[in-house]
C-alpha cells in the first residue's frame, strides 16, 4: 500500500470499533475489547509503518506526504480536505499510536476484566465488588468487572478515531471535526460514571468549558477562510499567504490579520488544553476512569490543544524578527508561563493522586505553550513528545495504584478509605513494584531528573530556549514552577510508595495485572529513552554522541529550520538545581508526614485552587441561571412570550365566541331550523290533502302542476 | 291538398282531451283504460299528421306510430289484467275505492 493510503486509513479502525461494538457486540465482553484493541493495534501498525518510511525520507520536511480529495465545491473553486504527515505530525503520530494502544491494553485490566459481576452493581456507577467462597469455604470481597464494559471501549475507539482524525488532517476544518469528536467523547467518558453527581457536573463542565475556546477557534477559522480563500494549512503556511496575512491590520487591538487569527485559535487551546484561565474544568475531569484520564490529560486531547498552536507556529509567529515577540506571541508566553507557575502552586496542595497530576499536566502544558510563545518551537514539540509519555505513564501509574488500594478497601472492608487520597497510602513500594518502579520514572521523567529521563532534555530544552532569547522574566517563571514540578513529584512518590502504609487497606494493596503493568513497562520505556534522541550537540560529555535527530527532523517542518542556539550553562545548571533540588526537598519534607494534618502546605487558598471555582460560579454560573431563569424563563418566556401568544389566544376566542352567539346560532343555525321546521309543518298539513291514496286525484294534481309547468315556461321564456 | 294540417291537430287535441276528461272523471277502472287508448291514439294522428305535412321521405313518423299501437296493445294486456286481479281480490273496479295507497 501506498504511504497515502495508509495514512487514510489510519483513523478508520478506531471508528469502525465503535461502531460494530455500540450495533453489535455491546453483550459481549470479551468481543467487544478483542474489537478495540485489534483496531487500536491496527492504527497503532500504520501509524508506525509511515513513522518509518518518513525516517526514510531525506529532507522530509520539504517533501511530506500528502493527498487529497476535492469535498464540497464552493463557487468555481472546492473545498478539500485531505491527510498531511510532515515531521511534526510524524512524531505526533508516533506518540499518539503508542500511548493510545497502551491505554486500550491497559483499560482491559483496570475495567477488571476476567473478574466475576458485581452482586450490586449498576450501570453508570463504579464497580463495587463480588463476594466469592473460595474452595475452604471462607468468602472473598473481590474487584467485580465494570457493568458497562463494552460501551467504555466503544467510546475509547471513537476517542481514538478523533485523535486520529485531528493528527492526520490537513486542513483546519477536518482538524476541527476531529477536535470536536474529541470533545463529544471526553464528556461522555468524564460522565462515564453518570450515576455519581459529581461526575455528570465534571462533564458539563468540561464541556462547556472547551465550548468556550471551540467557539473562538471557529471564528478563528472563519476568519481564515475569509482572509484567505482556504483551509488548508499549505496554503495558508505558505511565504506568501503569511506576508499577506501580516501586512493586513485589523481594528482589533491593533493586530494584524494573523496575530488575530493566531489569537482566536489560541483561545480554542487555551480551552482544549486547560490553559488559564479556562483550566478549571481538567481537574474535575478526574472523575473518569482512570485510563480517560491518561487518554484525555496525556495521549491525545489535551495534547491536540498543543498539537494546534504547534501545527499554526508559522502564522502565529508571522512577523515575528526573531527578538522582539508579536502582541499574540507575547499573549501566548504570558499565558504559558503564568499557567505553568500557577498550576504548580495549586499541586503542591492536593492530596487526590490524580489531582495533583490533573494541575502537573496543565502546568505541563504551560511549559510547552510558553516554549512556543517565545518561538522555541522544536522545544515545545519535545516537550508534548514526552510529556505525553510520561504523563501516560504516571496516570497509568496512579490508576494501577488506586486499583490495587481499591484492592485493598474490598479485603478491609473498610469503605470509608478513599483509595485516591495520599494519606491513605504510603509504603506501596513492596506492595506494588512493578507500579512503583514505573511511576518513580515517570516521575523523575516529570521532574526532570538530570540526564537519564525524557523529561529533562525536554525541559532543559525549553529553559536553555528562553534563557538564550533572553526572555528573563519567562525563564525565572519556568523555573520555579519545574522547582515546584520535581517538589511536589517527589511529595507524591514519598506519600505514595515510601514509608509505611497509613491504612490497613494500604498494607492489603495488590500489584495489578500483566494488562495493566506491561503498559506501564513500555512506556517507561519511553519516558526514559525519547530524550535521548533530542541532546544539543554541544552538551557537555554527552552531545554528540547520539546526533540531535529530533531537532532535525521536527525543525525541517518549519519553512527555515531553526537554529540551535549556543549552549549556556546557566540554564543547565538551573534545571539540575531545580529539579533535583525539588526532589530532594520533596523527599525531605514529606519523609515522616503521617497525616494530612501534618502537612504544613495545606494553604486554605492553594487547597481551594485559588477559589476559582467559586469565583467562576459567582461571575459566569449564577448569573447564567439568573439570567436563564429570571430573564429568559420567567420574563421574557413567560411574561412576553407567552403573555403575547395568551393575548392572541384571548382575543382570537372572544372574537369566535362573539361569532357564535351573534351570528352563527341565531342567523346560520335560525334560517336553516327554520327553513328545515316549514318544510316539515307544509308536508304535515298537505298530506292528508293531496296524497289520498286515489289515482285519479294524483293524476288530477299531475295534471294541473304540469299545466303550471307548461304555462310558467312558456310565460317566462316570452 | 285541401284540408289544412290544424284540422288534423285539432281532431288530435280534441281527442287527447276527451281521453284526459276519461281518465280523470270516470269511475270504473275499464272505462280510464280506455280513456288511455284514447289519448294514445290522439297522440298517432299526430304523428302520422306531421309525416304527411313534413318530410314524406322520412318514415320515421308512421314507425313510431306503429310502435305506439304495439305499446298500447301491451299495455292494455297487462292493465286488464291487473283490473281481473284486482276484481277477484276486492269485487270491485272503481278507482276511488282502491285507496290503499296513501301517506
Amino acid at each position: 500500500m501506498s504511504t497515502e493510503t495508509i495514512i487514510w486509513l489510519l483513523p478508520l479502525p478506531p471508528l469502525l470499533a465503535f461502531f460494530i461494538i455500540i450495533l453489535f457486540t455491546n453483550k459481549g465482553k470479551s468481543l467487544s475489547h478483542c474489537i478495540a484493541v485489534i483496531a487500536a493495534a491496527l492504527s497503532w501498525l500504520g501509524s508506525m509503518v509511515v513513522f518509518v518510511r518518513a525516517l526514510g525520507v531525506e529532507h522530509f520536511g520539504k517533501e511530506v506526504f500528502q493527498s487529497s480529495i476535492n469535498w464540497l465545491p464552493t463557487g468555481n473553486t472546492w473545498l478539500k480536505i485531505g491527510v498531511l504527515i510532515d515531521p511534526l505530525s510524524a512524531i505526533t503520530i508516533f506518540f499518539v499510536a503508542w500511548t493510545v494502544l497502551m491505554i486500550f491494553v491497559y483499560s482491559v485490566g483496570y475495567h477488571n476484566y476476567g473478574q466475576p459481576k458485581g452482586d450490586h452493581d449498576r450501570k453508570g456507577l463504579p464497580p463495587h465488588g463480588a463476594t466469592i467462597i473460595d474452595e475452604n469455604g471462607h468468602s472473598h470481597t473481590v474487584p467485580s468487572i465494570e457493568p458497562m464494559y463494552s460501551r467504555f471501549f466503544a467510546f475509547i475507539g471513537l476517542f481514538a478515531f478523533g485523535m486520529y482524525t485531528l493528527v492526520v488532517s490537513d486542513n483546519l476544518l477536518t482538524m476541527f471535526v476531529g477536535w470536536e469528536i474529541m470533545g463529544l467523547c471526553s464528556y461522555l467518558l468524564i460522565g462515564f460514571w453518570f450515576g455519581k453527581p459529581s461526575a455528570r457536573n465534571a462533564a458539563v463542565k468540561a464541556f462547556m468549558t472547551t465550548r468556550i475556546g471551540d467557539v473562538f477557534m471557529l471564528l478563528g477559522i472563519a476568519f481564515v477562510y475569509y482572509a484567505t480563500k482556504s483551509l488548508s494549512f499549505r496554503d495558508i503556511l505558505n511565504e506568501h499567504t503569511l506576508s499577506v496575512l501580516s501586512s493586513t491590520t485589523t481594528p482589533i487591538l491593533g493586530l494584524s490579520a494573523a496575530g488575530l487569527i493566531s489569537l482566536l485559535l489560541f483561545i480554542g487551546t487555551i480551552g482544549k488544553s486547560a490553559q488559564f484561565p479556562l483550566h478549571v474544568w481538567l481537574p474535575d475531569a478526574m472523575e473518569g476512569p482512570t485510563p480517560v484520564s491518561a487518554m484525555i490529560h496525556a495521549a491525545t486531547m489535551v495534547s491536540a490543544g498543543v498539537y494546534t498552536v504547534i501545527r499554526m507556529f508559522p502564522l502565529i509567529s508571522a512577523g515575528f524578527d526573531g527578538y522582539h515577540l508579536t502582541t499574540t506571541m507575547s499573549i501566548i508566553a504570558f499565558i504559558g508561563a503564568f499557567t505553568a507557575l500557577f498550576a504548580a502552586t495549586i499541586a503542591v496542595a492536593q492530596n487526590d493522586i490524580k489531582r495533583v497530576l490533573a494541575y502537573s499536566t496543565i502546568s505541563q502544558l504551560g511549559f510547552m505553550i510558553a516554549a512556543l510563545g517565545m518561538g522555541a518551537y522544536v522545544a515545545a514539540v519535545f516537550h508534548l513528545v514526552t510529556h505525553a509519555f510520561f504523563k501516560a505513564l504516571l496516570f497509568l501509574g496512579s490508576g494501577s495504584v488506586i486499583h490495587g488500594m481499591e484492592h485493598g478497601v474490598l479485603h478491609t472492608g473498610d469503605h470509608s478509605v478513599d483509595p485516591q487520597d495520599m494519606f491513605n497510602m504510603g509504603g506501596l513500594r513492596k506492595k506494588m513494584p512493578i507500579t512503583f518502579w514505573t511511576f518513580l520514572i515517570g516521575g523523575f521523567a516529570l521532574s526532570g531528573f538530570p540526564v537519564l529521563t525524557a523529561g529533562f532534555w525536554s525541559k532543559d530544552e525549553i529553559l536553555a530556549d528562553a534563557f538564550g532569547n533572553g526572555h528573563f522574566v519567562i525563564f525565572l517563571t519556568l523555573a520555579i514552577a519545574a522547582f515546584l514540578t520535581a517538589f511536589y513529584t517527589m511529595r507524591q512518590i514519598t506519600l505514595t510508595f515510601l514509608g509505611t502504609p497509613r491504612t490497613k487497606s494500604a498494607e492489603h494493596a495488590h500489584e495489578t495485572p500483566w494488562t495493566m503493568t506491561l503498559p506501564l513497562v513500555i512506556l517507561s520505556v519511553f519516558a526514559i529513552g525519547f530524550g535521548w534522541v533530542g541532546i544539543p550537540d554541544k552538551f557537555p560529555l554527552l552531545g554528540g554522541i547520539l546526533p540531535n535527530w529530533f531537532h532535525e527532523f521536527v525543525g525541517g517542518t518549519l519553512a527555515e529550520a531553526p537554529e540551535v542556539l549556543p549552549f549556556n550553562f546557566m540554564p543547565l545548571l538551573t534545571s539540575l538545581v531545580v529539579a533535583l533540588g525539588g526532589l530532594l526537598v520533596g523527599w525531605f519534607v514529606y519523609r515522616n508526614v503521617r497525616s494530612a494534618a501534618e502537612d504544613k502546605l495545606q494553604f486554605k487558598l492553594l487547597k481551594n485552587k485559588y477559589y476559582f471555582d467559586e469565583i467562576y460560579d459567582l461571575l459566569f454560573v449564577k448569573p447564567a441561571y439568573w439570567f436563564a431563569e429570571t430573564f429568559a424563563y420567567k420574563f421574557l418566556d413567560q411574561t412576553i412570550i407567552d403573555g403575547f401568544i395568551n393575548r392572541i389566544g384571548g382575543v382570537a376566542q372572544s372574537i369566535g365566541t362573539g361569532f357564535r352567539r351573534y351570528f352563527d346560532a341565531p342567523v346560520v343555525n335560525g334560517f336553516g331550523d327554520f327553513l328545515g321546521e316549514s318544510t316539515k309543518r307544509i308536508g304535515r298539513k298537505m298530506a292528508p290533502i293531496i296524497q289520498r291514496g286515489r289515482i285519479q286525484y294524483y293524476m288530477v294534481t299531475s295534471l294541473t302542476v304540469a299545466i303550471i309547468v307548461v304555462v310558467l315556461y312558456f310565460f317566462f321564456k316570452a | 291538398m285541401s284540408i289544412p294540417l290544424s284540422w288534423y291537430l285539432i281532431l288530435s287535441a280534441a281527442l287527447f282531451s276527451i281521453g284526459l276528461f276519461g281518465v280523470l272523471a270516470r269511475k270504473n277502472a275499464v272505462a280510464i283504460l280506455l280513456g288511455i287508448e284514447l289519448m294514445l291514439n290522439a297522440v298517432n294522428i299526430n304523428l302520422v299528421s306531421f309525416w304527411r305535412y313534413g318530410n314524406i321521405a322520412s318514415i320515421s313518423g308512421q314507425v313510431f306510430a306503429i310502435i305506439v299501437f304495439a305499446v298500447a296493445a301491451a299495455e292494455v294486456a297487462v292493465g286488464l289484467a291487473l283490473i281481473i286481479s284486482v276484481y277477484r281480490r276486492r269485487t270491485t273496479v272503481i278507482a276511488n275505492d282502491l285507496d290503499l295507497l296513501k301517506w
